[in-house]
């Protein structure tokens, strides 16, 4: 869980600051996403790192979701349910001091699984292409993040990682070892853990905002 | 104070168990829950119906038989054990549900009273130092620096209750696992079996049934000893160096 986690956890910065770049404007976005796929060459074949990423990452994800199923499974049957529920009182549900973050890891993953699907077929293969196809990568961003429904997946989505990455980057961190207070709102790790959830959340979603609100590059 | 109590009944381990409700009244508010239930048991008693079994030893808080989830809290509304928790903690009227800890590792007995023996197998699988017993040793025979001898006796305070257990939601044992882990590691008489033990509780841990434990930290708030949360990635450190070994 958390070494996968913490691969695809580099990789949203580097795509965040990937992203960024649309702020340049469209041709250093277009040259950006060219360069991409150039990198390495002639040692490396065409997209040749773009594919060793795109395995890697799978392979991430997968192993992501392989164990957070079998943890999933593993910790319902160990929270001895009785007749669906565990504790048959209504008081005090949400335990006492758990995070909204902590309770949505499960969910919340699933949430974000369906929209890399979503998200390949928009900008990576452009077969969903609201506001129509195009062949540079500036004009899939531009045309998509024209339409409300489009921002407002994304903006989802997003919240949904930032969630996410709040619990999952502490806790990745504590998995591994690396924590040394007494609470957790003392750790270091939790401060970081929250530092990088806004700064990724804010990251990613400041082109399309800019694009659907301020018309950013035309 | 007149309260109203919710508790789980359940005859054996194959019963099905429910929800019964009782009214309590003349309830001080100085005594304990457990007097309370004692109270209530005369109660039952009286009108020739089954007394509610929970258990308890100690009633001073130390020993760690008296867990019981109290309005879906471990131990209750306050950071003690159930035998320290006072009525006072109530409001008069109160509707108050008693449960039994819930985890696949600790099966319901009768009432509230579940069997924690899987504790005592995961202490079996580590939990000590192999040493000559005999009178006991001068205090100053082996150094301990002070922050180390503090630091493991906040660990070695864990009575072995199981609330982290119930109030885990993923019901993973592991700051009881890492209370051990950490009192006996900081030790200079813990040092030689500190691999061995690392992986023989974990696995006996995992054995039992227990979850796996994803960071939630509701087993620190509930603990009435106040285990803290990064015993766990204590455990966790010595068990990476251990695997690191090749100790599996
Ligand atoms: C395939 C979709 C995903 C699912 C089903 C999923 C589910 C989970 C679950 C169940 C956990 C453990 C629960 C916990 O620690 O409380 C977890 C932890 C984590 N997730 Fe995800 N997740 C997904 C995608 C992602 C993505 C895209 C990232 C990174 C951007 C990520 C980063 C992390 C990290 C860093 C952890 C902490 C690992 C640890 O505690 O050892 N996850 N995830
Ligand atoms: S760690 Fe705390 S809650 Fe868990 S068994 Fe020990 S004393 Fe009880
Ligand atoms: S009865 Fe011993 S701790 Fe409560």
């Amino acid at each position: 869980m958390a070494v996968s986690g913490l691969i695809m956890v580099g990789y949203l910065i580097l795509h965040m600051y990937g992203n960024l770049r649309a702020f340049s404007g469209p041709d250093a976005f277009n040259e950006y996403a060219h360069h991409l796929r150039t990198f390495g060459e002639p040692m490396l074949p065409h997209e040749g790192l773009l594919w060793i990423v795109r395995v890697v990452l799978l392979g991430a994800v997968l192993l992501h979701a392989y164990a957070a199923i079998t943890l999933w499974r593993r910790n319902k049957k160990a929270a001895g349910y009785v007749g669906g529920k565990r504790y048959q009182t209504k008081q005090n549900r949400t335990g006492i001091q758990r995070s909204y973050a902590s309770f949505t890891m499960r969910w919340g993953g699933v949430t974000i699984a369906l929209f890399i699907v979503f998200h390949i077929l928009n900008l990576t293969t452009n077969d969903i292409h609201p506001g129509g196809a195009s062949d540079t990568a500036y004009g899939k961003l531009h045309n998509s993040f024209e339409h409300f429904w489009v921002l407002l997946a994304y903006t989802v989505a997003l919240i949904a990682v930032g969630f996410h990455l709040w619990h999952g980057f502490w806790s990745a961190f504590t998995t591994l070892g690396q924590n040394y207070s007494a609470k957790r709102r003392d750790s270091f790790w939790n401060s970081a853990a929250i530092v990088v959830a806004v700064v990724i959340t804010a990251g990613f979603l400041a082109p399309p905002f800019a694009i659907y609100f301020f018309g950013l590059g035309g | 104070m007149n309260i109203t109590v919710r508790v789980w009944r359940q005859k054996n381990a194959d019963d099905k168990g429910r929800m019964v409700t009782y009214g309590v009244e003349n309830v001080s508010e100085h005594m304990s829950f457990l007097e309370m239930l004692d109270v209530l048991n005369e109660q039952l008693t009286l009108s020739g119906d089954d007394p509610i079994a929970f258990d308890h030893d100690c009633r001073e808080g130390i020993c760690g038989m008296c867990g019981v989830v109290i309005n879906g809290i471990a131990h209750g509304p306050e950071v003690t054990t159930t035998c320290q928790l006072h009525m006072r903690s109530f409001e008069d009227g109160a509707v108050i549900d008693v449960e039994p800890w819930r985890a696949g590792a600790f099966p319901v007995v009768k009432d509230l009273v579940v069997d924690r023996s899987s504790f005592d197998r995961i202490i079996q699988a580590g939990g000590y130092i192999s040493a000559p017993t005999g009178s006991a040793p001068d205090a100053h025979a082996v150094p301990v620096p002070k922050d180390d001898a503090d630091h493991a006796f906040d660990a070695a305070t864990c009575i072995g209750c199981g609330a982290c257990v119930a109030a885990c939601p993923n019901g993973s044992g592991m700051l009881f696992t890492a209370a051990k882990i950490t009192h006996l590691g900081l030790l200079p008489q813990g040092q030689p079996e500190r691999e061995s033990r690392v992986i023989g509780m974990v696995e006996q841990h995992d054995h039992e049934g227990f979850g796996g434990c994803t960071n939630i930290g509701e087993c620190t708030s509930a603990c009435p000893k106040g285990i803290p949360l990064d015993t766990i990635a204590q455990l966790n450190r010595d068990l990476l160096g251990a695997l690191a070994h090749g100790k599996a």
